[in-house]
């Protein structure tokens, strides 16, 4: 079983829970940039919950399967079409032998997920088929697809079949304006007072060059740190710190300009001050923010990070009891 | 005559230029054909080339350059043939 890549999409890429335990040497977690929509996807198609499905990024590609198979897509508001005809998101569906599955507009989200029945079955790399496309490591020869790629596809188990489905009301839906819950530290009492306030004030617009290495965001008044003698080994920029390492959905602001959220395929460390932490349950969210989104930060407390995340988890596990 | 309205493949920024010092793909009033560049979308430091999908005659542009566009946003009206 194979799936042809006819035409790749914008950036469009293989990629499962990712590659967690490798960042201190420099290798990011990778892996689907929403998790929510990856394990749904999985679910829906009667996988293994590492199994690697396909991210898609702002356009939909066009797949010609080479053999039947068992399929759903998750994700962005972007509706799939078999041969032209409309299919439903969030619902397994069957394709035949010689189908086209293709995409509409992405309306809202930013990144729909193809999961097929037996999974994208490329190598495993470190523990992981997801790709990390800036080290050229894993995935599909580790890069986005390509015209002409030819996508091997595993066994599928005998549960898959199309129609499974979750309660409507548990798929969740991407609103173009949202507040992210920020932790904020472990460099935000270098912001000046005024700056400490306007950050999370502002409004800010999501960047066009936010991907997975980072989310960017702009039209926020610019920060300013506190003045200080920097220390050795540190930038001559006030947002500067000595190179430390970064953690997953932390905040740094090079120049005190733009705001950047490392997200799965960021850099594990470097020299820029992070003034705050998104907290995990939001992480999903930010994959799903198209360019010129908006979005206010909230600032929560460690137990108010922790109360997302149990959130998080038990909205999930409704959703995967609601599977019919 | 009808009337065809080119939507925007994807969000990001729209450029009606192909760099900034040179002269818009296209102006109001121009023809085109079916295919011809009218726009570039800047997105995830990418940028992809917008296409005529009909022929006529531009009848006006809806989104200046380096306007922020939203999937499936009408770019310019062409009169078709």
């Amino acid at each position: 079983m194979a799936i042809e890549v006819i035409k790749p999409g914008l950036a469009t890429s293989v990629q499962d829970a990712g590659r967690p335990g490798y960042y201190h040497l420099g290798i990011p977690l990778s892996g689907a940039l929403d998790q929510y929509a990856l394990h749904a996807a999985n679910l829906l198609v009667g996988n293994e919950e590492g199994a690697a499905v396909l991210e898609a990024t702002l356009l939909g590609p066009e797949l010609l399967f080479r053999a039947p198979a068992i399929v759903a897509v998750t994700g962005a508001e972007a509706t799939p079409k078999v041969n032209g005809e409309t299919r439903p998101r969030n619902e397994s569906f069957a394709v035949r032998a010689g189908d086209r599955l293709t995409f509409d507009y992405m309306k809202a989200g930013a990144r729909s997920y193809v999961a097929v029945a037996g999974g994208i079955d490329v190598p495993p790399i470190l523990g992981s088929r997801s790709t990390y496309a800036l080290g050229a490591l894993g995935g599909f020869v580790g890069r986005k697809l390509a015209a002409g790629d030819v996508l091997p596809v595993g066994s599928a188990a005998a549960s898959a079949r199309p129609g499974r489905a979750f309660a409507a009301d548990l798929v969740p839906t991407y609103p173009k304006s949202l507040e992210l819950r920020v932790l904020p530290g472990l460099y935000f009492h270098r912001l000046t007072e005024e700056s400490a306030k306007t950050f999370f004030e502002d409004t800010w617009t999501v960047a066009p060059e936010a991907d997975r290495i980072g989310y960017r965001y702009r039209k926020g008044r610019t920060l300013k740190f506190r003045e200080r003698k920097q220390p050795f080994g540190a930038g001559s920029d006030p947002s500067n710190i000595v190179d430390a390492g970064y953690p997953y959905g932390s905040i740094q602001v090079p120049g005190g300009l733009e705001p950047i959220i490392l997200h799965r395929d960021a850099v594990s460390g470097g020299g820029y001050a992070m003034i705050g932490t998104v907290v995990s349950a939001d992480m999903d969210r930010i994959a799903q923010m198209q360019p010129n989104n908006l979005a206010r930060f909230v600032a929560v407390d460690m137990d108010g990070a922790l109360k997302a995340r149990a959130d998080y988890r038990s909205r999930f596990a409704r959703m995967v009891a609601s599977l019919r | 005559m009808a009337q065809h309205r080119v939507l925007s493949p994807l969000p990001g920024i729209f450029y009606r230029r192909s760099a900034p010092e040179k002269p818009p793909y296209k102006e109001d009033g121009d023809r085109v054909a079916q295919g011809d560049v009218i726009g570039l979308i800047e997105v995830m430091k990418q940028f992809t080339e917008v296409h005529a999908d009909a022929s006529g005659r531009i009848v006006h542009f809806l989104v200046d350059n380096e306007g922020a566009v939203e999937p499936e946003q009408p770019l310019a009206i062409i009169e078709t043939d």
